[in-house]
């Protein structure tokens, strides 16, 4: 019991890194950006190469290693963020949202290939495995590696949320989710705003895809797209557009898939988790945390 | 970029076509055209592999005409069309072989499951906002792969082989290439001009009305919902033909036919053919399923080039290469402000 809440823990943590790039991008732009997902597999085979050209390195610098080139990933994932929006989403904003999809699709696409082409359709080994000992916590197998995950996963939501919450840039992004026309009249720079949105929510998506590799050992081109469904999933389940609803959408999902896993086995964890997101939209589309949203016509 | 926004959605094509090619192309003896090269094409070349390659082709083509009906006709956004195909290939193998009937019996059988699945997926999801329909329906498509994957009755991951054929009365087998290309034309050229009939139809009129704008569907009196569930009652009778068709081709369906992959491949299709025109959607298909066998070298970056050739699309050509005529741009939602005027104040 204790064992599969803190394996619901552990996952759901990364679907909330992940959701919150979707949600945030989603709230300021309306834009279900479907190729969030593959940035966080880009982010892993950033760290894959910076971790290769690194050499050998000793096992006590591991995390170390591990914690620089994730900063190096989130720069360079974020900046691929930015390019993405500026080049394919926004010459279409204010297009209908048939086109603006189809294009995401497009964008998701080329990722997936663009990846494939370049590092080679076979899944690659990663170079740093994070191994520690394993100790148990109320009957939970606890290893050194998730915790030390989690921590960094916490960090990056704790800092999102300051960021969001307390600082202009924050208050201006908060300010176009809610009227984008009105924070024109006030004098915000909506586009550059926008832009900013983009390369934290990709920057976040890499930072989780270099986690994933370093835990799971393992990476490849379409690594990201279950995971970029799952954290749509948690997004909704929390609420779109809403920051706190993503990371507990995460976790939510999480915990539901460790126990669906359980209940069911373990073949099914994927329908159930998608069971789940139908279930939501059609039940309560606004999620648990979102306030409901009349469309305007 | 952004003066692109308004020219992009303009209507290209609103006064009738005057050159002497657009006439040509609008013809309507070009359906027949059409068909005739694809009778003769066994003519000019009929090793197995082209044989095959031409069959996998018509099916894609089935394929692309029935996802035009969801996406190009009504404008719903269809992610997990490969799953219609799914279930059409396993009702009928899984069928057909339990009772060692010919394929072609299962028709009935075939039909039943897709307007149930079609059904199943649509009634819930229908009433969402186009993204998340989207999204919806991609898990949908995941769902039914996973679970063919996972369930005895559809052979697991290695699936089920040893299908009976299409028909075999005496010496007369349905099943020997050159005759299964001919059968699978005509199926498949009487599914693409049903669609195109419908599409011109009272039914149809209604698609595109719900495409082009909901609310002022549901304010004319058009039943959206009833109306869009048909859309995709008829998508998914169409994705199960395909289906049935490329269990009979390949006597053999396996959940790695299934993938994410292959509903993109036929989305491509449409939409680069042209969202709504039957014409365009067929020579977009037959150029997504064709081009690959053209280009063998360029294998590794075939699907970048889709890719990138789907934003390039959508960013300069949204209506596609070859839009139905009168095409009317979908009204701007309110809610989403004036994109150039955006830029121009925060420059």
């Amino acid at each position: 019991m204790s064992q599969l809440i803190w394996d619901g823990l552990f996952v759901g943590s990364f679907y909330a890194l992940i959701a919150l790039g979707y949600s945030m991008v989603y709230g300021i732009i309306k834009l279900l950006n479907f190729a969030h997902g593959d940035i966080y597999m880009l982010g892993a085979f950033v760290g894959f190469a910076a971790l290769t050209s690194l050499g050998g390195i000793p096992a006590s610098l591991s995390i170390g290693a591990l914690l620089v080139v994730m900063l190096v990933s989130m720069l360079l994932t974020g900046t691929a963020g930015v390019l993405i929006e500026r080049l394919a989403y926004r010459p279409l904003r204010g297009a209908p949202r048939l086109a603006v999809l189809i294009t995401a699709v497009g964008v998701s696409f080329s990722l997936e290939y663009g990846v494939s082409a370049i590092a080679g359709p076979n899944p690659r080994a990663f170079p740093i495995r994070l191994e520690g000992n394993v100790f148990s916590l109320l009957g939970a197998r606890i290893s050194l590696p998730q915790i030390i995950l989690m921590l960094i996963a916490a960090v990056l939501m704790i800092l999102l949320n300051f960021y969001v919450q307390k600082t202009s840039t924050g208050r201006a992004m908060r300010s176009i989710a809610l009227d984008r026309n009105a924070s024109l009249l006030m004098g915000i720079n909506v586009n550059s705003v926008i832009t900013r949105t983009f390369f934290i929510g990709s920057a976040l998506a890499g930072a989780a895809g270099v986690m994933a590799g370093a835990y799971y050992g393992k990476i490849d081109f379409l690594m990201g797209f279950i995971i970029g469904l799952k954290a749509f999933t948690a997004a909704v389940i929390g609420g779109i557009g809403n920051i706190k609803g993503a990371m507990l959408g995460g976790l939510v999902l999480g915990f539901v898939e460790a126990f669906g896993a359980e209940w069911f086995g373990g073949q099914w964890r994927d329908v159930f988790a998608f069971a789940v997101l139908i279930l939501f939209l059609t039940l309560r589309p606004t999620g648990i945390l979102g306030e409901r949203v009349t469309e305007r016509v | 970029m952004s003066e692109n926004v308004d020219t992009t959605l303009a209507p290209r094509m609103t006064r009738p076509p005057s050159s002497r090619l657009s006439r040509l192309f609008e013809s309507r003896q070009l359906g027949w055209v059409a068909l005739g090269i694809a009778v003769s094409a066994p003519f000019v070349i009929a090793t197995p592999y082209a044989l095959n390659v031409m069959t996998t082709a018509a099916i894609f083509v089935l394929l692309a005409s029935g996802l035009n009906i969801v996406v190009g006709y009504c404008g719903l956004l269809d992610l997990g069309y490969i799953a219609f195909m799914a279930v059409g290939a396993y009702t009928s193998g899984i069928i057909a072989k339990a009772f060692d009937l010919p394929l072609i019996f299962t028709i009935p059988a075939v039909l039943v499951m897709t307007v149930l699945a079609g059904l199943i997926i649509g009634a819930p999801t229908l009433r969402l906002r186009s993204d998340y329909l989207a999204i919806v329906t991609l898990g949908f498509g995941e769902i039914t792969r996973i679970t063919a994957n996972n369930l005895t009755v559809t052979g697991g991951p290695s699936g089920i082989f040893g299908i009976p054929g299409l028909l075999k009365i005496g010496d007369f087998d349905l099943q020997s290439p050159a005759v299964f290309y001919y059968v699978t034309v005509i199926i498949v050229a009487g599914f693409v001009l049903a669609a195109a009939r419908l599409g011109r139809s009272r039914l149809g009129r209604a698609w595109r009305f719900v495409r082009e704008d909901e609310d002022a569907a549901e304010a004319m009196g058009i039943h959206t919902y009833r109306v869009k569930l048909l859309a995709y009652i008829f998508g998914a009778i169409w994705g199960g033909f395909g289906g049935l068709l490329f269990a009979a081709h390949l006597s053999a369906v396996s959940p790695q036919s299934f993938i994410f992959l292959q509903s993109a491949l036929v989305l491509m299709a449409v939409v680069l053919g042209g969202m709504g025109n039957m014409r365009g959607v067929v020579i977009g298909a037959l150029v997504i399923s064709l081009l690959p066998e053209l280009l063998r070298d360029l294998a590794a970056y075939r699907y970048l080039a889709f890719g990138l050739l789907l934003i390039v699309v959508m960013v300069f050509r949204p209506q596609g290469f070859w839009p139905s005529l009168g095409y009317e741009p979908e009204r701007r939602k309110p809610d989403i402000p004036d994109p150039a005027g955006a830029t121009e104040a925060s420059r």
